[in-house]
Formats: C-alpha cells, structure tokens, sequence
C-alpha cells in the first residue's frame, strides 16, 4: 500500500494543487476555459478514484482507510474525520456528522463537476460543429480560389490570343497598306506604260494614217465628188463672202460680243437676285426692329444700357438707309451697314428670345400652381359640368311639368267626382300634402336655379333658354296654384312662355326693388354716397353734420374704421360734439355703423331734397 | 391615247423634221417622208444602198441619207423632188456624216477619222478639217448654230478647235488638259464648252467660247470616271454621270459640285414615290395563250397587262452584278437628261437596268423612282412639258410626269421612241415597224391620275 501511495502521491499532489485552484475557481466563473481544460484532465481521475475505492476499504483495513480519508480531506481543507482527540493516547474516534457533511460536500461538488462537464460537453459539439462550418466554408472557398484562378488564366490566355490576333491584325492591315500601296504604285506604273504604250502606238497610228491620206487623199482621187444638180442658195439669202483679215475680226467682235451678252445676262440675273436678297434683309431688318423696339422699350428704362444704346443706333442707321435710297448704292458701301446692322439686331433677338426661353423654363418649374390662372382643361371641365347639371334640370322641368298636366287633368275628374261624392276633406289634405311637397321641390329647385345662374354666367345662350323655361314653368304653376280647380288643361297648355309673363316679371322685380334698395345702401355703394355729397352744399345749415357724416361713411365704405376725433377735428369745427358722436357710434361695428350712418344720411338728404324745392 | 397604223421600217431610221411638219423614215433604201398629221405619204426617194443614217437639216428642207458602207451620202430637197445630190468619199470611206446648223453644208467624216470634209450645197467649196479625235461625241455645234466645236487629236494630244460655222474659219484652237478626250458638248447657251476626259480618269473641264479654261472638277482618283454627261437647258447645271454610280451637278457660277445623287438599291426615305410595274395577271381564256409564246422569260407576255403600283418603302430594287472584268462594265449613270423646264432629272444606273430615278432640280432631292418588270432601254422628255416617256423593248409605253405614273399596251415592242416637237405625239420604234402616238393631254393626265388613285 505504501508503494502505491508513493506511486499515487505525486498525481494526488498535483490534482490537489489543481482542485484547490477549481474550487477557487468555479465560484467566481465555472465556463472559464482554464477550469474546463482543469475538468477535461480530472475526469479520468474521478474514475479511478472510483474504482480504486472498490478495492479501497475491506473488513480488515477500516481503520487505515478511514485515516487516509482523513488524510486525504485534510489535505484538501476538509474538516478532520476524527473528533477533536484529548489527547495524544486515545484513539482517535470517528466523528459522523463530519463524514456525512464531507460526504455531502463530495456530492454536490460531484454534481457540480458533472454539471460543469455537460456545459463542456456541449460547449465542445457546438465548438465542433462550428469548427466543421469552418471548414466547410474553408474548402468552399479554396474551390472559388481555385476556380477563379484558373478563370483568371483562361482570360489571360484569351487576352493573349486577342493581343496575339490584333497583332496579327495590325501586321495584315499593314500589309494590306503595303499592297495597297505597291498595287497604287503598279496602277500608275501601268498607266505610265500604258500611256507610253499608247503614246507610241498612237505615233505609229499617226504615221500610218499619214501614209494613208497621202496614198488616199493626194492623188487625184476621181471618185471623190460631189454629183449636185444645181447649187442651192443660202439659208440667209446672202451670197458667201470672201475670208479675208476683214472677216476674222468680225468673227472675234462677234464672239466676244456674245460672250459680252452672256455675261451682261448673268450680271443681271445677279444684280436682280441682289436686289431680291437686299430687300429681303431689309424687310427683315424691318421687322426685327418693329419686334424688338416696343417690347425693348420698357426694359430699356432698367435694363442695361448697352441694349438701349444699341438699339438707338439701329434706329439711326434705319434713318440713314431709308434717307438715302440704299439701292442705288454700291454694294461695299451699304454691305457693311447693313450686315452689322442686321448682326446687331440678331443678337439682340437673340438675347431675346434666349430669356423668353428662360423665362419659359422657370414658368414650368413653377408649375401651374397659381390659384389665379385657371387652366383650359379646368375651364372645359367646368362647362362641361354645368352644360351636364342643365341639361338634368331640363329634364327635372320636363317631367314636373307633365306631372302637372296629369295633375291638372285628375284634378279637373276629381273635382267633378268630390262635388259629388264628397270625399273633399280626404281629398284636400292630400292635395295639401303633395302641394307642400311641390314647395319643396320649388325651394329645391330655386336654390339649384340660384347656384347654378351663379355659375352659368359664361353660357348665356343656355341660361337664356332655362330662363325662358323657367318662366314658363312657374306662370303653369302660378296659374295652377290660383286656378287649379277651373283650369282646364288646354287653358294650361294654351299659355304661352311671353303673353302673361310680362306682368308676372314686373311681380318680379317689384318685389325686388325694394329688397334692393337697403342693400346697396347698406353696401355703401359709392352712388349713393355720390348723391349724399351732392345733395350737400345745398343745404349749409346742415352741411357740417353731412360732412361729417359722409367722411364717416365713407371710411366705412373702405371699411377702415380707425377715424378718432382728432382727425376729425380739423375738419368739422362746428359740429365736434356730434361727429364724436358719430365716430363713436360707427367705431365698434364696422358694418353696421356705417349702415347705421349711411341710412340715416341717406334719409336726411331726401329730407333737403323735399325742401330745397 | 391613239395610234396610228403601223408603218414599216428598217434600222429604227425615223425622225420628225425640226419644224415638226413631216416625218421621215426609211425601209431599206428607200426614205418616205410623210406629213405628221395625215400620215400622207409626200415624198418616196430611192437611194443607192440600204439607208444607215439620216438627218434633217435645220430649215426641214433637206434630208441628207448616209450610206455608210459604199461611202456614199445622198441629199434629197422636199420642196424640189427632182433635186439630187449625191457626194461620194470614195475610197476614204465614211463613218459619219451631219449638217452644219445653217443647212447648207454637210460635214463627213472619212474613215480613220483622217479627216472631215465639209461639203457645200451653195458653192463648189469643199473644206477639208484634218486630225479629228476618234471619240464619242467630237463634234458639237452651239444651239444657235453660230459655232463648231471640234475634238482633234495631234502629236498625242487633245486640242479643241472652234470654228465659227458661217464661213469654216478657225477661231480658236487650243490644247485640252486630257488624257484622252472622250466627249465636248456646249452648254446650250453657246458660251461654255464642257469636255470630259476617258473613263479611266474623273476629269471636266469647261471652256469658255474663247478658250479660256474656267473650270477643271475631278470628284476621285484611280477608278473609272465620267459615263455621260448632260446641260440642263438652263445651263444652269451641268450633270455628270459616273462609274460609281453617282450623278454630280455642278453649278455654273462656281462650277463646284453643288449636290451629288447616289443611286442605292435600297429606298429607305419614306417622302420618295416608288412606282414598281407590275403585272396584272392576263385572264386565261382559251384564245389567249399564243402558240409559240414569244419571248418566255426575257420578258413579260405581251398580252398581259401591267400597270404600276406604288412600293412601300424600304424598297430594293433589283441590281445586275457586273461584270468588272470587261470593258464597258454595266455600272454607272449610262444615261441621264434633263426636263425641258429644267426642273427634274432622269437618270439610269446601269446596274440597276429596270430603273428610272427622276430627280427634282429645285429641291435637289429624288423625287420617284420607277421599276419596269424589264431593262429601260431608252427613255425621252416630252419637249413642252415635265413627262417622261419609257420604253423597255416590250410593247409598252411607260409616261412618267409629277402627276403620275402610266403603262400603256402599244403595238409592237418599242425599242426607241421620239417625241414630236409639239409633245402631243411621239413615234414609236420598234424593230422593222413604228406607229404614231397621239396623246390627248388633258385626258392622258386625267386617266394617268385616275390610275393612280389621287397619288402624287
């Protein structure tokens, strides 16, 4: 046993050293990797241990056993197994509860330790498996190395090839130059020779044809004649005439005089073609200054000089040109006038038309944004709509109107049939019912008449022809009202749109008269005020109060109502208490002071008026 | 739209005298000269061999007939039948033979161009020219017939000669600029004179009427040049046609380029009319279909009718893929000609051969194009007013004026046509026939209009 605990030893020793390290350890951070590395190494001990206390403890070495366990805890810092010995002689007893505290301490370290190991073990899969991911993605890309490498030296290659071919290319091209040149080179070569060759066979030719004439036309050839019956005279009449040095001037004068007229033809032409173009460029220059000189003028005032003075000196020369009848002169001399003149002009326009250009470009960014310009589509659209909304009111008066008929006719039998059956009451409330249901659908039909002659203002025909309809409608329906129960439909129908419609207008507008007159008055129309200061210097005993109060209205009219009484005062010097009152009164409502005051001015005038006379 | 009866004819030998009273026309050796309006036979001369060439003189009193072969021309008189004249070259032979403007002298030229011999019918005179240039168009009078312009060739140079036409004197004569003169041509108002160098080489050069060099326009190098050349009656405008299919007008102020019209296979500019012929499918009776069928494939059916459709754009016009390899290559303005008011230009490319591109002057724009079903082979301004007429060797006429465009079933194929001087009438040639065509004016544009459907 000895021997082996010597063998044992130096192992314990060490793992001793190495627990206590873990012990430390494991509290303060059990996933470290020194202390898993420390686990990894223990493992195979514990299982040693464990077999080594199968064959540990027998009946006989109890005691030796159980102080080599105390031996042993001790060393590791485990409270002695013994009890506290009095003394040295006694035997040493076994103390229980501190096996069974080692014991549970040995446990829940084990349980630690297995614990600690599971995480490892996991640790490690998960480690392993990554490290196979790594791998992986290793050897994956190694491959793409691979690939790429080897695409890299296949383009190399390609581009080898294609330098080698566009060599060669070039070598052929200049080749081809080569020959192009040799075979230019043999071309005029050959034409040297041929012109050589033919030069000499034309030589030779020519001797031959020499020969000929001579062998041919020298001698007296006899066949060679003319056989003529008489001679015939000449196409002019004139006999031939001698030639003599006389005639081959005259021949020279002659041919120089056509050449003179063909040239004198052409200068004409031309001068005619200078004078078409000449005043074509005038009528430009025209044209460009009556462009230029009312839409530059207002700019001239702001914008730069240089245009201003341009133009000035365009005009002048215009001046200078008309005043000196410009045709008649040579071309150098007008050439350059006209030319800068016209060069001036075009860049002005130029210029011009660049910034209308601009100004274009800066429209379309903005856009058609302003409220103000309403677009063409807008506008079609709009008419569209209404055109629409009349032709469904049309269709409305339409189908009222034979309601009406129906009604009238059924009114015309039901009358006839209550004055008899008496069911007048029932009858009445009916009729009530649908006569309310009629107002209301006049009400209806007047607010849509209303909004819509607002709107329809730009389609006058159409509004006219609803008018007319609309009047038609409500005289049938104003005479069905009065007369709904003796009316015939024939009388209904018999009424035309003009034969009671003119009273029934003069209805009309009497009724509005009177609406209209406290309404433009309350506007504070100017024409009314316009006759309030008129009215004035007829009556001075009042004169200060109307002033007054015409000041005020006035304001009012404008509807700036800051007047205090010290503006007042210079004027009024009379009447002060009662402008202040009239200040104050029209001061807090803006409207209906004025009103107030105007009515009140109004009426007052009316009043001088009754009495001037 | 009316014809005439169909009249015989040989080698499309048939023209209106300048006063537009009479028509000549020869079948075989013998010339008849008819009045336009009642087609009366006036005149029937007999010449020596079979006729090659014939020309009015400028009064219509005379018709000199060329016998190319046996070196003989023979002058005949309308007023005096029994007149005769005849002039053999002799062994110096002759390849070509005109009037002078004035009616009195006629101006042959001997084989080998050696030389031209004026000939007169006045006097006994006889005027010999020496070295004038084998070329395409040598010789060229001023429209008033006041002056001869002549292309000569010496010591292997272009020289020009002017010779005033009254009395044969040399007015000027100076040296051209040119590789190998190809073309002169006075501008019609008698004062410039354009000439053009070979094909090889891009170069005009224009000439006043005494010598002066005014101008030189070359438009490119290394590629074939100049095709045709044309004045527009104005003078205003010279238009050059080219191997690179493009027609250049220069201006006669400056005489520098002032547009240039490309003539692209493809019409992509919607404002641009394309008239495409097409055929209207032939009703099939039983007595329609002629046996052997003439001409399959070269060109449509001569019974089928056709008529025009207006293309809607983009529009590609068949092309011929030339042949580069040979001379005279199908590519180029090969033909152009101005209206008589000078407000549109016709033009043809020839590798686009069943086109017509009619060009507005004013605007310097095309204005339409017409597609035939087969290769324009000629085409002529009316002489009074902007209209167009076609042939295309089939029997059909095609009339192209602003209004619109027509097709009309004519008898016979048209291989050539000339338009009378008052443009109510034109000559159809065909083969070994011709027919008069009387065309009513308003009604003519009236159908043209009806046809069309109101365009324009």
């Amino acid at each position: 046993m000895g021997d082996w605990m010597t063998v044992t030893d130096p192992g314990l020793s060490s793992e001793s050293k190495t627990i206590s390290q873990y012990t430390s350890e494991t509290k303060m951070s059990p996933s470290s990797l020194y202390s898993q590395q420390v686990l990894c190494s223990s493992i195979p001990l514990s299982k040693n241990v464990h077999s080594f206390f199968s064959a540990f403890c027998t009946e006989d070495n109890i005691e030796q056993s159980i102080s080599y366990l105390d031996q042993e805890l001790t060393t590791f810092g485990f409270p002695s197994l013994y009890e506290e010995s009095k003394g040295k002689e006694t035997k040493r007893e076994l103390n229980i509860v501190a096996v069974l505290n080692c014991m549970n301490e040995l446990l829940v370290l084990q349980r630690k330790n297995l614990l600690a190991q599971e995480n490892v073990e996991t640790q490690n899969l998960k480690l392993g498996s990554d490290m196979d991911h790594l791998q992986s993605c290793y050897s994956k890309l190694k491959e793409q190395l691979e690939t790429s490498r080897r695409e890299m030296i296949g383009l190399q290659e390609r581009d080898r090839q294609l330098q080698c071919k566009n060599r060669n290319l070039h070598q052929l091209l200049k080749n081809e130059k080569d020959e192009v040149q040799k075979l230019q080179n043999i071309i005029a070569s050959r034409a040297t020779q041929y012109n050589h060759d033919m030069k000499r066979k034309e030589r030779e030719y020519n001797k031959l044809k020499e020969r000929l004439h001579q062998l041919v036309m020298n001698k007296k050839d006899k066949k060679i004649a003319m056989d003529i019956l008489n001679y015939v005279g000449r196409a002019d009449g004139k006999r031939g005439s001698w030639r003599t040095g006389k005639t081959e001037a005259r021949n020279e004068d002659e041919m120089y005089k056509i050449l003179l007229n063909d040239y004198e033809y052409r200068q004409k032409q031309i001068l005619m073609e200078n004078a078409e173009l000449k005043k074509v460029l005038q009528q430009m220059k025209k044209e460009m200054i009556s462009l230029l000189s009312p839409q530059k003028k207002k700019p001239r005032e702001r914008v730069d000089d240089s245009t201003g003075t341009v133009i000035s000196d365009v005009e002048e020369d215009a001046g200078e040109l008309s005043r000196e009848s410009m045709w008649d002169l040579s071309c150098e001399t007008v050439r350059e006038q006209l030319t800068n003149s016209i060069r001036k002009q075009w860049r002005i326009l130029k210029s011009h038309v660049e910034k209308l250009d601009n100004q274009v470009s800066k429209v379309h960014l903005e856009g058609f944004n302003d409220e103000d310009v309403i677009s063409r589509q807008d506008h079609e659209q709009e008419t569209e709509k209404l055109e629409l909304e009349i032709q469904q009111c049309k269709e409305m008066i339409k189908t009222q109107q034979q309601l009406l008929q129906q009604l009238a006719t059924a009114y015309d039998d039901d009358t006839t049939s209550l004055l008899r059956d008496c069911y007048l009451l029932e009858e009445k409330e009916r009729l009530k019912e649908e006569w309310s249901l009629f107002k209301e659908q006049k009400k209806n039909f007047e607010r849509e008449r209303r909004s819509f002659t607002e709107a329809a203002i730009r389609l006058g025909l159409e509004r006219k022809a609803f008018e007319e309809e609309r009047a038609s409608w409500l005289k049938q329906q104003f005479l069905n009202m009065t007369t709904f129960d003796h009316q015939n439909s024939e009388n209904v129908k018999l009424f035309s749109a003009f034969s009671g419609s003119s009273d029934w207008d003069n209805l009309i507008v009497h009724s509005r008269q009177p609406q209209k007159k406290p309404h433009s008055v309350s506007n504070g129309s100017p024409v009314c005020m316009s006759k309030l200061t008129k009215s004035l210097p007829a009556s001075p005993s009042t004169s200060d109060f109307c002033q007054t109060r015409s000041c005020i209205s006035e304001h009012s009219s404008i509807n700036v109502l800051n007047i205090t009484a010290e503006e007042i005062k210079p004027n009024q010097v009379g009447g002060e208490c009662t402008n202040q009152k009239w200040s104050v009164a029209s001061r807090p409502g803006s409207q209906e002071g004025c009103y107030s005051g105007c009515s009140l001015s109004y009426t007052n005038s009316h009043v001088e008026k009754d009495d001037l006379p | 739209m009316n014809f005439s009866e169909v009249f015989k004819l040989s080698s499309l030998l048939c023209k209106f005298s300048p006063d537009g009273k009479y028509l000549a026309s020869c079948v075989q050796y013998r010339l008849v000269v008819r009045d336009v309006n009642t087609l009366q036979i006036l005149q029937l001369y007999t010449c020596l061999d079979q006729i090659q060439h014939i020309e009015w003189s400028a009064d219509s009193l005379f018709i000199l007939c060329a016998m190319y072969k046996r070196g003989l021309v023979q002058v005949w008189s309308l007023e005096q039948p029994e007149w005769h004249c005849k002039i053999d070259e002799g062994s110096a032979g002759l390849v070509a033979s005109c009037w002078s403007p004035d009616g009195r002298h006629i101006l042959n030229t001997t084989e080998f161009h050696l030389r031209i011999t004026v000939w007169s019918l006045c006097t006994k005179s006889v005027s010999y020219i020496k070295y004038p240039k084998a070329c395409l168009q040598g010789i060229t009078f001023t429209r008033d017939g006041r002056y001869m312009a002549l292309a000569e060739r010496r010591d292997c140079k272009d020289y020009v000669s002017i010779f005033v036409c009254s009395d044969w004197q040399l007015l000027r004569h100076f040296d051209t600029d040119t590789q190998d003169l190809t073309g002169i041509e006075w501008a019609p108002n008698g004062c410039v004179l354009a000439v053009w160098d070979t094909c090889l080489e891009y170069k005009i050069l224009l000439y006043s009427l005494d010598g002066r060099l005014l101008s030189t326009y070359s438009a490119y190098e290394w590629s074939l040049g100049i095709k045709s050349v044309a004045w527009s009656p104005s003078s205003q405008f010279l238009a050059v046609g080219s191997y690179d299919g493009k027609v250049r007008i220069l201006n006669h102020v400056t005489w520098k380029m002032i547009t240039e019209f490309g003539h692209p296979a493809a019409i992509n500019d919607p404002k641009i009319v394309v008239y495409k012929e097409a055929e209207k499918s032939p009703q099939l009776g039983l007595g329609c279909l002629s046996f052997p069928p003439p001409r399959a494939g070269a060109g449509p059916l001569p019974s089928s009718e056709s008529k025009y459709e207006i293309a809607s754009v983009p529009v590609s016009l068949q092309t011929l893929k030339p042949v580069t390899d040979r001379a005279n290559p199908k590519i180029g303005i090969g033909m152009l000609a101005f209206s008589p008011d000078s407000y549109f230009l016709a033009t043809r490319n020839d590798n686009i051969p069943n086109a017509v591109w009619v060009w507005d002057i004013q605007k310097l724009r095309l204005f339409a194009v017409l597609e035939q079903l087969s290769p324009v082979r000629a085409f002529q301004w009316d002489p009074q007013q902007p209209r167009l007429a076609i042939c295309t060797g089939g029997s059909r006429l095609y009339l192209w004026s602003p209004a619109g465009c027509m097709s009309v079933q004519v008898p016979g194929e048209v291989l050539s046509l000339c338009w009378h001087l008052s443009g109510d009438s034109m000559a159809l040639l065909s083969k070994d026939h011709f027919c008069l065509c009387f065309l009513e004016t308003e009604a003519v544009v009236g159908t043209a209009c009806r046809q069309l459907g109101g365009h324009t």
